[in-house]
This record gives C-alpha cells, structure tokens and sequence, in this order.
C-alpha cells in the first residue's frame, strides 16, 4: 500500500542516486519496507513463486536460443544437439520444458486464490486485469515455444491453432495467412514463432512489473478480506517476514520442480513430439500440453451451430470468451464482501467450479465423441454460468458470514479457534 | 498448385478436428497394453546395465541395423560416460600417451567404428567423387538407407523409422519396445491379412476391414460374437529367434533377453545421458531438502513474535 518512505541513504553513492533516480527507495519501499497484511497464508506465495518460473524460463531461453536453429529442416535435430552435446543441454531443456508446465500449475493456483479472496474487487482490478492479459501472453508464449520443437504434436498443434483463426468471418484467411507466412505451417510459420517466442516473455516481464506496481497501489488483499486499518497492528514489513516464507515456499516448488526434471522430464509430454514433424502424417490424436486442455475442451464444446453461427465459429468464440469473461469480472461479481472465507454458500459455487475446470482439463485430453462431448458441454456451461449468473445473483441474495473488524482482530479470533480446538473438551 | 491442395487438405482436417468430428482415434484402434518390465534404469537411483547396453548394441547391429538407422547417434557416443563401452582407464597395451576415457581415443569404440558394418559417405575428393571410408569415432551411425525413397523401395513401401529416439516417441516406452519385440503371434482365425504384413497385438491399428467376409453382416459390421482382434499389423517380420546371435557373455541367447538388452540399448540411445541426469537430480534433491529445512526453521524464528 502507500506509504511514506523509510528509506535512508546510507552511503554517499546511495545519496547521490537518490536524489537523481531514486530507484534504490523504490526498491526498498515496495520489497524492504513495504506493509505487508500479517495473516497471507501459503496460497500468497505464489506471486513470488511466478517471479522465479518466469527468469528461469528466461535464463534456460535465451541459453537454448544460443544453441536452436530455426528451420524445418533443422529444428528438430537441434534440440536432439542440444540434449545430446551441448555441455548441460540436456538439463537447460528439460527445466525449459518443465518450467512451462510449472510456471501453468503456479499460475492457476495463483488465479483460484484470487477468485477465492475476491482480489478482483475494488480497489484492485488492475492488478486482476493485468494479470488476464499476462495469462493470455503466457498461453500465446507456450504456444509458440511447443512448436518450436517441431515434433509431430508440435506441428499439427500449430496447424490446428493457426487453423481456428480461420473460422472468423470476413477476415479469418487472411489472418491465417499473416500467421503462416504462407498457405500452410511452415518455415515461415517456424521463424516468426521463433522471434515471437523470444519476444513475448518479455512482454510479460513488463506486464508483471505492472501488476506489482498495481497491487502496490491499494497494498495486498489477504485472507479476511478486510482492508488495512492500522498499519502497526495489521502489518509486518515485506522484509524479512514474507521473503522468508515466500523463501520457504519456493524451495518447496522447486522440489516439485526437480523431481519431474531430473526424474521423470518427460511425463507431461507427449511421446508424438519425438517424431520429427511430417506434413503427410497426422498423428493418431491431436492434443495441447496439459495446461490447455481445459480450453481444447471448451472449444470443441460446441457441436451444434447456435443460430447463424457455425459450430465451429461458436467453439472459437467460446474458447476465447472464457478467458475474456475475467476481464470483466471485477463488474460481475455484485458481492461487496471478498474473501469466500465469509460467503459459505459462494465456497460451494467456488468448489464446483474448480471441479469444472479440472474436468474440462481431463475431458481436453479425450476424444471429442459421445458422453466426453456431453460432459465438456454441461463444464463449458458451468463456468460460464458461474461468472455470468452465480456471481452476480449471489452478491445479492446470499447473506455473508460477520466479517472481522480488522486483520488483527481476525488473527487473534483464528488463534483462539485454533487453541480452543487443541484444548480437551472440559468435563461435563 | 500441388503446394495449394496440400494446405487445403491440411486446413481440412484440421477444421474437422476441430469441429469436434471424430478423431482416428475415436474412430477405434485398440492394443493391448505394453507388459510391465522391472528394467535397470527404471526408478530415481537406475542406471544402465552396461553389459546389457554392449549385449544390445550387438543385437541392433546384428538385426535392426539391417532396415533402421539411428541416426543421432554417433560412434564416440558409445564410448562416452554413461554409454555401452565407456572406459574409465586404458586396457593394457595401449600407449600411455592415450586417455581412453576420451570418447575419440577409446580403442573399443574406434574399432567398432572402422569395422561397422556400413560405411560412411565422405568426400567431394579431389576429383570431385563422393568415395566410401571406415567409420571414425567423431561420425554419426551410418544406417542402411541411402534416402527415404531407398528405404521404401526395399521394404514394400513400408518406412522403417530411425530408432534414435523410438523408446521416448511411443505410448509405453521401453516396456512396448520390449513387448512389440517379444509379441508376435500368428494372425487370428478372423482376419485377412497382406503377406507382406505381420500381426502383433502390441501394435496400435484398427482390424475391423481387416474381418474375413464371413465375419461381417451386410451392414459391414461384424457379426455377433465376432469381436475384432485387438491390436495391428505391420510391415516388420518378427526380428527375433532364438540363438540367431552369438553373445560373448553366458546370458541366454532367447528372444526374450535379446528384446530386452536391444531395448535398454535404444532407451540409452534415446537418453543417453540419464545417469548424469539422476545423479545430480540426487544432488539437487539433498540440497534443496536442507535448504527448505534452514528456510523453514528461519521462518519460523522471523515470525516467533507476530501472531498470524
């Protein structure tokens, strides 16, 4: 949150700096000093958790890059010299491939506990915003590096991407072909994915630095929901409280992390994608990496045409709406109170949707026919249903729990819950 | 204009794809799963039986080498850490100048390369004619095939794919190697089947066109009682009999052991540097298990004094 600045500059060349570019201020006023609410539990620490995924994929990207060529018929045998001789190749790729999974995983735990917390609320909807728009760049940049393999799911995956932006109308081919560079996925298809891939994390970085900046704004949500009050009472600064338990946190992560990179680095794969791409074979089944499946569910939904719109146009638009739907969720959602913690009828709605969203996940990853259609139908309603008619309906009718007066207050009624509980029942 | 119709044809099916038509899959195909093997490697503290590394690379070049290549494998990798004929010191005889754990320098591996059983295309010389010479360490496996077009002319149009990276490019890895390997049967009683096509129930394919007539009412469905075999056919004739390959060790020389050394011989060739992968993954693990543990323990001392 805003707060007046502690920082002194101690040395002559900190002074010097601090009053030409107080950059150093700003640093320790946003991540020293800054009044962080003292109740965040372990869903908080996957902010800092995504910092890292990010300059890990940055730090194994650009080392790949170094050694990555390109060309269809280069591409593939590329990351082969890569995992066969470059010195560590094979441990820069496999956290590079890893890490997309990961960066996945942290990112929608990350967006579950903000939907749970009600952190899209007033005041903090550009950070909510921001961080859509960082999701999307993200599932852009995933996109584009899993073809850069150029195995066989990495092709025919491009060819059914590219493919969807053919179903919009009037100007679908020719956007198509923009992205092609061409009449198929092809060279120039590989090139342009190439320089997009490289360009995009950054993009993210920018963006990320903005949503910390945004979040800054009106400081962090936390559990109760309940706004900072009293700054002595409510908060510890950022260091060393939350370094150390976001420290401890990542560490965990990276335990994850390290025993699918070094003991198992191909689970989350696919095995088609250690075949080279062939234009003239198409793989049995095509599906996405993992962390689109929910999306590849929800696009091929829509079996039927909904008036002038082709099912396939309307499986597009579904798609893509889902993901549009949260920019405007902040507006949606009528509840004044945030965390789910006070909304116990909402937490079930919540629970559902998580549950929605894994089985679209699963369904993905099956064959478009017969109950699996049926049932990625009545997922794909679910969620939209829970953005467009639960949220805003029970804003209105549901009646919220007390809230806590402060984080303070509400700190010390979870301890005496907690030691109340730990204590032996008194003797009738 | 041949380039137009095969994106068209491309965006076609993609779009029927997407249009939530049928996949291949959907429209059935069926094999039986891959028989679970207990396998060296296997697990976060595997490693590779050299022995059966050597055994395999005898089989591959005795057997598969004759239709598949593996082409992202070359001969110094063979003599690399990790790899069938790593050698940590020099045999006796050889000159002391010489680091035999040096891929390039390893006799083993220079004699497997000069003597291999196809040669390497070098050249222009200096006349401008491409000429045929041994193999050295630095070179990549020469395989059986000139071009793709060779290796269909003589494999009645079938390709045989290179086997560099087979075990990690197939649903069950090493275990369906093994199996496809060990799994040849005599084509069941209900199917036709090509002369120059074999029946392996470990094979992923679709035999219901594959019924005799008999079989099949008039709706082209197959009559009841009649259930379609599971699995596929392929064009490779079983590889494997027993005794066709002479070990130098005492292990048996069945179809059963030559699969399953063959198999850890291409899971090597797949991922040839696992055992440097797992023991630093070892390493990390231990490492960031004592760093979680001080973080832990230095969180909790932070954080003594604020109820939270």
């Amino acid at each position: 949150m805003s707060h007046p600045s502690t920082y002194k500059p101690g040395t002559g060349i900190e002074k010097w700096l601090d009053k030409r570019l107080p950059i150093i201020r700003m640093g320790y006023d946003s991540f020293v000093d800054f009044p962080t609410p003292k109740n965040l539990n372990y869903w908080w620490t996957f902010g800092g958790i995504l910092a890292v995924c990010l300059v890990i994929q940055i730090i194994t990207g650009i080392i790949l890059a170094m050694h990555y060529t390109p060309h269809t018929s280069m591409a593939f045998d590329s990351v082969e010299h890569i995992m066969r001789d470059v010195n560590y190749g094979w441990l820069i790729r496999y956290v590079h491939s890893n890490g997309a999974s990961m960066f996945f995983l942290a990112v929608y735990i990350h967006m579950f506990r903000g939907l749970y917390y009600g952190s899209y609320k007033e005041p903090r909807e550009m950070p909510w915003i921001l961080g859509v728009v960082i999701f999307l760049l993200m599932m852009a940049t995933a996109f584009f590096g899993y073809v850069l393999v150029w195995g066989q799911m990495s092709f025919w995956g491009a060819t059914v991407i590219t493919n969807l932006f053919g179903a919009i109308p009037l100007i679908g081919d020719d956007i198509r072909t923009l992205l092609w560079g061409g009449f198929s996925v092809d060279n120039p298809t590989l090139n342009r994915f190439f320089s997009l891939h490289y360009l995009l994390p950054f993009a993210i970085f920018g963006v990320v630095g903005l949503h910390i900046w945004a979040f800054h704004i009106p400081g962090n949500n936390n559990p109760s929901g309940v706004e900072i009050k009293d700054v002595k009472k409510d908060t510890v600064p950022f260091h060393p409280y939350y370094t150390v338990k976001d420290g401890f946190a990542i560490v965990v992560f990276l335990i994850l992390f390290a025993a699918f990179v070094f003991f198992n680095p191909n689970a989350l794969g696919h095995a088609d994608n250690y075949i080279e791409a062939n234009p003239l074979v198409t793989p049995p089944s095509i599906v996405p990496e993992w962390y689109l499946l929910p999306f590849y569910a929800m696009l091929r939904a829509i079996t039927f045409d909904i008036f002038f719109i082709p099912a396939k146009l309307g499986g597009v638009i579904t798609m893509f709406s889902s993901i549009l739907v949260l920019f405007v969720l902040p507006w949606l959602d009528t509840s004044k109170v945030r965390s789910m913690r006070y909304r116990p009828i909402a937490r079930m709605w919540f629970i559902l949707f998580v549950i929605a969203c894994i089985a679209l996940g699963y369904l993905g990853g099956k064959p478009a026919e017969g109950n699996y259609v049926l049932f990625a139908q009545i997922a794909t309603a679910y969620y939209f249903a829970f953005f467009l008619i639960i949220l805003p309906l029970l804003g209105l009718l549901e009646t919220p729990k007390p809230l806590p007066k402060s984080i303070a207050e509400s700190v010390l009624k979870n301890k005496a819950d907690a030691s109340a509980g730990a204590q032996p029942a008194p003797a009738e | 204009m041949k380039f137009i119709a095969i994106a068209r044809t491309l965006a076609f099916a993609a779009a029927a794809l997407i249009a939530g038509a049928a996949s291949a899959e959907a429209s059935g195909g069926t094999a039986k799963h891959p028989e679970h093997q207990h396998w060296h490697f296997s697990g976060p503290f595997g490693t590779y039986d050299k022995d059966a590394l050597q055994r395999g690379f005898q089989v591959y070049e005795a057997v598969c080498a004759n239709c598949h290549g593996l082409e992202l494998v070359a001969f110094r990798n063979l003599g690399q850490k990790g790899g069938p004929f790593y050698l940590e010191s020099c045999p006796a005889g050889v000159p002391d100048n010489i680091d035999c754990s040096n891929p390039n320098d390893n006799p083993i591996v220079k004699a497997i390369a000069a003597n291999y059983k196809y040669k390497v295309v070098d050249g222009p010389d200096d006349s401008g004619d491409m000429f045929d010479r041994e193999a050295l360490p630095s070179d990549r496996i020469p395989g059986p095939y000139a071009n793709e077009q060779m290796a269909r002319a003589a494999n009645n149009n079938a390709l045989p794919p290179d086997l560099s990276l087979i075990t990690k490019a197939r649903h069950g890895g090493a275990d369906y190697i093994y199996s496809l390997l060990v799994g040849f049967e005599e084509a069941p009683s209900t199917i036709n089947i090509a002369p120059t096509q074999h029946y392996n129930p470990y094979f992923h394919g679709d035999l219901s066109q594959n019924l005799k007539p008999e079989f099949i009412d008039e709706h082209g469905h197959p009559r009841e009682g009649i259930e379609v075999p599971v699995g596929g056919v392929l064009a490779m004739a079983p590889p494997l009999s027993d005794g066709m390959i002479e070990y130098g060790d005492d292990s048996p020389q069945t179809v059963e052991q030559y699969a399953r050394d063959v198999t850890e011989f291409l899971m090597w060739a797949a991922e040839p540097k696992m055992e440097a992968r797992k023991s630093l993954g070892v390493m990390s693990m231990i490492y960031l298990f004592i760093l979680a543990a001080i973080l832990y323990w230095s969180y909790r001392k932070v954080w003594s004094k604020v109820d939270h």
